[in-house]
């Protein structure tokens, strides 16, 4: 029955379901992904992929299964196209369009070029994985990848302290804490212990709330002199009080829109709003003009407190205060989700392909400033280009026998040398580098491959479900020394 | 091209090659190999190169010990024991050993790949054994339905390299007590054949770790114990009269009123049995209303309950991954091993940390220094109990401390035995001096946490 598929599904998927929500799980469950190439990588990636509930995948490959094949790979080819994806790009680019994502694992240089042209053209993601030897290469390549739910792990909270809401104003009024019970004074919210320590120090203070170290340390002094003493004169034992002192630092953080938030603002989508603009730029839109009307200059309050020592009622009561609903009858709930989440928006674009090898746009400045450290990752981003070149030329890797790798080696170093010099990249490559990559014999060690599969399968996840942040736009890691690197390419 | 064949012709070839590669047979010996099978895996052990380890030398017998002597042990066939079981066995280890003992529930398919629907239920150690063994032609794995602790020094003895993908702290410090127990030391010069490397992952949504653990010379489990948290327990004041979150509402129903109310008899809470966890929800929600605490959900309710850590499929894969390719370095001497620590975190991009954690000077459990103890004699044992619980280094869960006195073995309190617990309870309320204890008395404390008693040294203090 219906009931019980779902019931099923809720159970089975319960551990993920906790991350991103059923919402983040029907994106998933509405995706077509298209593999090409079910080699180690790409069926690591595949499985990463079908294990969390992706709704539809397509294999396309031409190569036909080798001994060497079934000894990485887990899996059998299954319900593949036996059509390589140069003949599709050939004879039928656009059956490329209907995919949610495209991840290609182990292109060659021209096929890899020829698909991000298409795909870019369709605003299709492409995600471009290689494994090779003990070096792992993802690429991400989008336009513009929008995220309204990023889920930053170390948020500071949306407190306002210094430019309190009205409702928190009057909410304070009926709290005087010179005049209560211990009980309640002891249980009273921190913030609630900030908000009226910080009013008594304005009115003193000329409206200038504390600022440099030591005007916070003689705020955090006022309010620990405000602590209850017994009748020796001792403090009482007044965790809510401690609470307060503690989090000074960070409750008097002024009120200010993030700079990505306002670089948002600023963009060109969320100025030219027509018909076609996504709706993810519309609510853009409409966040800023509530900052600028409504707001006061201020983001719509996020409307979430931290939990703190306090009796039930008062902190049920600050809760109520400070919770925000938005009615909104058209949006199904996005509003509110951009309200809650207005100070962690996030739009991420990646060069495309294009823009990466052209050499007239290649980032000569990363490359360049990376390479300072001639063992930086880089270096194997170098490498994978210029054994790319290596194949263009030879059709085929280096060292893929034993007894090429000492020849290849000085081929190999031409490859290098010709690509630096068509970039007029000044860099110098180690011959060490060079020698090993000879080795690695194009081999695809499933060790790696999993360790790829399982990074791109999640990027694959956050740009289908718009939830948590995409790299941007090149990750290489290292097997050998189990390091790792993004770079900006 | 292989386009170019006419089709009947390409898959009769398909077809006589996937016979040829058999893998769906079970029962190979080691001439099942095929042609080309371990070309990825040869390139590494054959062939040199400039970054290999420096006791690296190619060989065509590397191969050949991964296949027929190196033996690996794995802790857990769980998201983190599918994947390594799967690594290890398309790296050439043949010999593997799984043991767990746990069995296979349905919330665990979304990412314990070698396990399906059907199998829910059964021992996880035997069902991963099976699918390897039939998948991957020539692979021996032989799981153990069983707890680690069921296990003595002479099993663990036997395996090149341990590598563990459990879900608790403590089943970790066992572990690593375990394998710090086998170091043998002549005349205070550990004797290096001694040592079993322990490989470690641990993964918590989109977080994960891989450390490399050389007993006796690296960094131990209890050496940074600092860096796992916490777990989260709400104090009993908040839960009991002050609830501010749903969170202390379902604790109330689970802590209180559970063991007041008995619904299901005399039965302990099991969080797997969906009765247990509605009664703990619907009680709950009571309590919530009461308060006018909103939030309290089954899936909340099910999360507090069962200390449940969400979990992905992806990062399990990225964790194995990396401990999977240590453990083939060390095997193989192909490279340097990782040293130590590898921190992965996919929420924001990807990102990875690498890091050398150090040994602690007097870590408790691979410092053979004595463990010191200072109170003053006019300390209670209770005391004594709370420092070794609370302490951050130590971290014992429910110690029991004996001791001699006058000759004899005394145990001054135990907690995991109902009687002696009634019976030493009466201590912990006396001073150290009360108990008979001295300045210098040797305290042997056993735990959980460890395989070995502990030895502390009594200090007074004035």
């Amino acid at each position: 029955t219906m009931a019980a598929t779902k019931a099923n599904k809720e159970q089975k998927y319960d551990r993920q379901l906790r991350l991103w929500g059923d919402h983040g799980q029907e994106s998933l469950e509405n995706a077509h992904v298209c593999l090409i190439n079910a080699t180690a990588t790409g069926t690591e990636i595949l499985k990463n992929l079908v294990l969390p509930g992706i709704g539809a995948f397509t294999i396309v490959d031409g190569h036909i299964v080798s001994g060497e094949d079934v000894g990485n790979n887990f899996f059998l080819s299954k319900n593949s196209i036996g059509k390589s994806p140069d003949k599709l790009l050939d004879n039928d680019p656009e059956f490329f369009h209907r995919f949610t994502i495209v991840i290609g694992v182990q292109l060659p240089e021209s096929t890899c070029l020829r698909l991000g042209s298409v795909l870019w053209s369709a605003s299709v993601p492409f995600l471009v994985c290689k494994t090779y030897g003990l070096i792992g290469y993802i690429r991400l390549v989008v336009q513009e990848h929008t995220v309204i739910e990023s889920h930053p792990d170390n948020a500071l909270e949306d407190l306002r302290l210094d430019q309190p809401f009205s409702e928190f104003t009057n909410h304070i009024q009926s709290y005087d804490l010179e005049n209560m019970e211990k009980k309640d004074h002891s249980h009273t919210p921190w913030i609630i212990v900030v908000a009226k320590y910080l009013d008594k120090w304005l009115s003193e203070h000329n409206c200038q709330a504390p600022k440099t170290y030591r005007e916070k340390e003689a705020f955090k002094l006022f309010i620990r002199e405000g602590i209850l003493k017994n009748e020796n004169g001792v403090p009482e034992d007044e965790e809510n009080f401690e609470e307060a002192i503690k989090n000074v630092n960070t409750a008097l953080n002024p009120t200010k829109i993030p700079s990505a938030v306002e670089d948002l603002f600023n963009s060109q989508q969320c100025s030219n709003i027509t018909s076609q603009t996504p709706s993810f730029w519309v609510m853009l839109r409409a966040v800023k003009e509530f900052v600028h009307n409504e707001g006061n200059g201020n983001l719509p309050v996020r409307g979430t407190i931290p939990d703190m020592i306090a009796d039930s009622q008062k902190f049920i009561n600050l809760q109520n205060v400070s919770a925000v609903t938005y009615f909104c009858p058209k949006c199904s709930g996005l509003c509110w989700c951009v309200g809650k989440n207005a100070s962690f928006l996030r739009v991420v674009r990646c060069r495309s392909l294009a823009e990466e090898y052209n050499v007239d746009s290649v980032n000569k400045d990363e490359i360049a400033s990376c390479m300072d450290n001639p063992d930086s990752e880089m270096v194997f981003y170098l490498m994978l280009r210029a054994v790319d070149r290596f194949y263009q030329q030879h059709s085929r890797y280096p060292g893929v026998y034993n007894y090429q790798v000492e020849e290849d080696i000085s081929r190999l170093k031409l490859c290098v040398n010709s690509l630096l010099q068509e970039y007029s990249l000044n860099v110098n490559i180690k011959d060490d580098y060079i020698h090993e990559f000879c080795r690695y014999g194009a081999a695809e060690p499933h060790t790696v491959a999993a360790f790829l599969g399982g990074s791109a399968a999640q990027e694959a996840i956050k740009i289908i479900s718009h939830q948590f942040v995409p790299f941007n736009n090149t990750f290489i890691y290292n097997a050998m020394s189990q390091t790792s690197a993004t770079l900006h390419l | 091209m292989a386009d170019a064949e006419e089709p009947e012709k390409k898959r009769r070839r398909i077809e006589d090659l996937t016979e040829k590669m058999a893998v769906d047979g079970g029962h190979c010996d080691i001439s099942c190999d095929w042609d080309g099978r371990w070309n990825h895996v040869r390139k590494f052990l054959e062939r040199p190169g400039p970054f290999t380890h420096p006791d690296f030398e190619p060989s065509t017998e590397s191969l050949q010990f991964l296949l027929e002597t190196c033996k690996i042990l794995v802790i857990g066939a769980g998201g983190l024991g599918c994947e390594l079981l799967k690594n290890l066995a398309l790296s050439g280890f043949r010999l593997i050993h799984v043991v767990d003992m746990d069995t296979i529930d349905v919330s665990n398919l979304n990412r314990q790949f070698l396990f399906r629907p059907k199998d829910v239920g059964r021992p996880k150690a035997e069902v991963a054994a099976d699918f390897i063994n039939g998948r991957i032609p020539g692979c021996k794995v032989v799981p153990h339905f069983k707890k680690i602790q069921d296990f003595d020094e002479s099993f663990y003895r036997q395996f090149h390299i341990i590598v563990c993908g459990l879900d608790s702290v403590i089943a970790r410090r066992w572990m690593n007590g375990m394998l710090i127990s086998l170091l043998s030391y002549e005349d205070g010069i550990l004797d290096p054949s001694s040592i079993i490397p322990l490989i470690d992952g641990g993964t918590e949504g989109f977080k994960g770790n891989a450390r490399v653990i050389l007993p006796g010379m690296t960094a131990c489990i209890d050496c940074t114990l600092e860096l796992y948290p916490p777990q989260i327990n709400f104090p009993m004041c908040t839960i009991a009269s002050m609830p501010r979150l749903p969170e202390h509402c379902i604790e109330y129903a689970r802590i209180l009123q559970w063991p007041k109310e008995k619904p299901f008899g005399e039965i302990s809470l099991d969080g797997d049995n969906p009765e247990h966890i509605q009664w703990v929800f619907d009680k709950a929600q009571e309590r919530a209303a009461e308060f006018n605490i909103t939030g309290v959900t089954y899936r909340l309710t099910q999360g507090v309950v069962k200390r449940i850590i969400p979990a992905v499929a992806s990062t399990n894969a990225v964790i194995a991954a990396a401990c999977a390719t240590e453990v083939f370095k060390i095997a193989t001497s192909a490279y340097i091993p990782l040293n130590n620590y590898l921190v992965f975190n996919d929420v924001d991009g990807l990102y990875t940390y690498t890091f050398e954690a150090e040994r602690k000077e007097n870590c408790s459990a691979c410092s053979q220094v004595p463990q010191d103890l200072q109170f003053p004699p006019s300390a209670k044992l209770q005391e004594v109990l709370e420092y070794l619980t609370e302490n951050a280094s130590l971290q014992m869960k429910s110690p029991a401390i004996t001791t001699t006195l006058e000759g004899k073995n005394k145990t001054l309190y135990l907690q995991s035995v109902k009687s002696i617990e009634e019976r030493t309870r009466p201590n912990l309320c006396k001073t150290l001096k009360e108990l008979g204890l001295s300045d210098g008395q040797e305290l042997a404390v056993a735990d959980v946490t460890t395989p070995q008693t502990v030895l502390f040294k009594l200090n007074f203090t004035t």
